[in-house]
């Protein structure tokens, strides 16, 4: 299994989390009432202990190795030193303003796009959405040091920009609409449908 | 009897007062007031969940500094006012109820809640009044940015945050006092002793021996397990105070040097190596303190449900040890996002040793829920029901946490209401909460000599309340998250009002909750008992269940 991009990877992640919480509902309502009675239900398997802590050690491990190999953003933006973008944009914000490098910008299908986000006063975000409000890919913008994100874009569509992180009140308008805008992909996920 | 009596003179004149001693009184002050926050925590959440589906709804009427400031306080309200107050009140009658040994002092232990009292008042109005809201995670410089906020609203706040800190130390030192005091059972033992207890380091020892054959290093631990848990929960909260005074410092100095006419370089701090410093002291107190303080009375609460001593009892020991370590090592899980953070750190720190929360989470369930079936079969009492129900509360909210603790998808939930709802909420509000709650019905008899619960109904109610609206909320506040909704922003087009309504329905059943459960402790203590618990005790003992030639 491999996701393509965010949207695919939160619409799995939601129905397996939804799984999940049902379960353990389940297995504690199961277990309260089974506590009250004399006459114990049989339960379908029995667990021994050690086997419950060797998932939670693979469950914890294993998540993290999971998303690793199939989400595709992660080896890359761990390496993102050592890759040549095909483009970099350089962004600046100050005193809750995007100084960005032209009006819109405009990137064609799986080129890798560098963004180099400083800072000059406060502690922002730098989000890209979808034009139905989904996250495409965020971070941090810490003033005093060096902010890049790698990104390569799978689908076609216009993006909005958005501050993810709280900067004071004056952060809540900091939306730059259809500032993105990518070209050429077969794929049109980004328009909020879904494979 | 009747309606207005009971109004006043409590159920079946149960309650008296009068008959209180010193600890007990404090315990109940620290309590009541803990859910009088509570309440006006859930008041303000409600009144964000309102702004949130739409935001010129009265009092927020559209203003982003008025949600912001609201935002701001709203966890100081919820998480010091109220569940600090609430546990410290607990531990300060649990300790010496539980080492048989009178409270190391009942003036500190009320220094400690007028503190916390005071010091949440204060914040509460820096915001109300002065409408400041760096939020609680006061990242540099914005805390000192005084183009956006007032200085004398910061000065206020931080002053406030200060002395809640300040009671927080005292209260530490209270407990440290009394589980080092050489008296009662504990009159032979050595400090040597007593340490080594409470780090769990018998627990590892009994182990170790076990594996090798030899005989047992302590057949019985100089203190039991939940002491064993307070101890070393309050190492966690020692070091969270110690970072959030030293911020709360730093602030202060830029605040009072603008106030008199000094700019200082906000530049001068770094904003990357502030974060990591404070999140390291903040998370003591979620991934510390809640993981550690909880796993501890969930051990205590199944004790004291089945009256049977607690199954893996050296594991549950050495686990508690092993937390401790974990949890001084998880911060960099809040720095995800950070570009400038060293990728090793997010790794390591961020990954992998947050991730071993699932296990040390998931061992403190596996003992619980093992020690409450081999006592099979039990009564569904209250304190059972609210047990069970801060199990799934965890069970629900560790691993949404250990999922955006993820560098993957905190890419796409970092600051989203993922975070917030399907993690923080369902925490705080089903794991601890209903945890806490389950204390408060064990406690009870203990705390109130015997007073009669007005309601089993409204209780009953209660419970009902609290687990559906309380998951619910959190539910679809993640789900929210998931379709990019952030937390830390105001919307003003509807945007996500599908789930923003259903998360008002479930927080307002939240709040109902809260109203049934105050009208049933009033009605039980009636409002002159109320009065009361406030008013000097006779009696100064200030321990439970103790022959006084022994205290
Ligand atoms: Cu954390």
């Amino acid at each position: 299994m491999t996701f393509l991009n965010s949207l695919e990877l939160l619409a799995f992640h939601n129905v397996a989390y939804t799984i999940y919480a049902l379960l353990i509902i389940a297995i504690i309502a199961w277990f309260g009432y089974n506590l009250t009675r004399k006459e114990v239900a049989k339960p379908l398997v029995r667990i021994p202990f050690y086997v419950f802590i060797a998932f939670l050690v693979a469950a914890g491990v294993g998540h993290h190795i999971f998303t690793y190999n199939v989400v595709p953003w992660v080896a890359q933006d761990i390496m993102r030193e050592s890759i040549k973008p095909d483009q970099v944009y350089k962004v600046v914000i100050e005193k809750h303003q995007f100084q960005l490098p032209s009006e819109k910008l405009v990137v064609e299908c799986g080129q890798k796009i560098l963004f180099d986000v400083t800072s000059k006063d406060l502690v922002y975000g730098f989000g890209l959405f979808r034009k139905n409000g989904t996250m495409v890919t965020q971070m941090q913008v810490n003033p005093g040091s060096k902010n890049t994100i790698l990104w390569t874009f799978h689908d076609e569509g216009v993006f909005d920009l958005m501050s993810t992180e709280y900067s004071g009140p004056k952060g809540n308008g900091m939306f730059v609409p259809n500032i993105m805008e990518v070209r050429g992909c077969k794929t049109t996920l980004s328009q909020g449908g879904s494979k | 009897m009747s309606f207005m009596h009971d109004l006043i003179h409590g159920a079946d004149n149960q309650f008296d007062h009068l008959s209180l001693n010193a600890l007990q009184k404090a315990t109940l002050r620290a309590v009541v007031v803990s859910f009088l926050f509570y309440g006006l925590a859930a008041l303000e959440g409600m009144i964000m969940r309102a702004a949130s589906i739409n935001p010129s709804i009265p009092p927020v009427n559209g203003s982003v500094d008025h949600y912001f400031s609201i935002m701001t306080v709203h966890p100081i309200v919820g998480i010091f006012g109220s569940t600090y107050q609430l546990v410290f009140a607990a531990f300060l009658f649990l300790v010496p109820f539980l080492t048989k040994k009178p409270l190391y002092s009942i003036k500190v232990a009320n220094a400690t809640w007028i503190l916390i009292t005071i010091g949440t008042i204060m914040s509460w109005l820096a915001s109300f009044v002065y409408n400041y809201a760096p939020l609680y995670t006061l990242y540099w410089p914005l805390p000192a940015d005084t183009t956006q906020f007032k200085a004398i609203g910061g000065v206020m706040f931080i002053v406030g945050v200060a002395l809640i800190m300040v009671g927080t130390l005292l209260f530490i030192y209270n407990i440290y006092a009394t589980v080092f005091s050489k008296v009662g059972v504990h009159q032979n033992k050595t400090t040597k002793e007593l340490l080594i207890s409470g780090f769990g380091i018998d627990g590892m020892l009994n182990l170790f021996n076990k594996l090798t054959g030899k005989q047992p290093y302590s057949k019985e631990p100089a203190l039991s397990l939940p002491v064993v848990a307070i101890f070393r929960g309050t190492v966690d909260t020692f070091l969270d105070a110690l970072v959030i005074l030293s911020a709360g410092v730093l602030v202060l100095v830029y605040l009072l040097a603008d106030m008199g006419g000094v700019k200082l370089d906000v530049a001068s701090i770094d904003a990357l190596l502030y974060k990591n410093w404070f999140w390291w002291g903040l998370d003591l107190v979620a991934d510390g303190l809640v993981l550690i303080y909880v796993a501890g009375s969930w051990y205590l609460l199944a004790t004291l449900i089945t009256g049977q001593k607690l199954f893996m009892e050296n594991v549950a020991r050495a686990a508690l040890m092993l937390e401790l370590l974990v949890s001084w090592m998880v911060w960099s899980h809040h720095l995800l996002a950070d570009q400038g953070q060293p990728e090793m750190m997010k790794l390591i720190s961020g990954e992998m040793v947050t991730a071993f929360e699932l296990l040390t989470q998931g061992l403190a369930l596996f003992i619980t829920l093992v020690t409450l079936w081999k006592a099979r079969p039990l009564k569904m009492t209250m304190e059972l029901k609210y047990l069970l129900g801060g199990l799934i509360g965890f069970g629900l909210a560790v691993p949404a946490g250990i999922i955006q603790a993820d560098m993957a998808m905190n890419r796409v939930l970092h600051n989203t209401q993922w975070i917030i709802g399907a993690h923080v909420h369902i925490a705080i509000i089903v794991g601890l909460y209903m945890t806490l709650y389950s204390a408060v019905y064990v406690l009870w008899p203990l705390v109130t000599n015997n007073a009669k619960l007005w309601s089993t109904k409204l209780a009953n109610a209660h419970f009902w309340l609290h687990l559906i609206g309380g998951i619910g909320m959190g539910a679809f506040m993640g789900m929210a998250g998931l379709d990019g909704m952030l937390r830390r922003h105001l919307y003003f087009n509807g945007e996500y009002n599908l789930f923003m309504i259903l998360s008002a329905i479930c927080g307002t059943m939240l709040l109902v909750a809260w109203l049934l459960f105050l009208f049933n402790v009033i009605m039980s203590v009636g409002l002159k008992g109320l009065i009361g618990i406030f008013l000097p005790s006779k009696n100064k003992a200030s321990s439970y269940g103790i022959e006084p030639a022994n205290a």
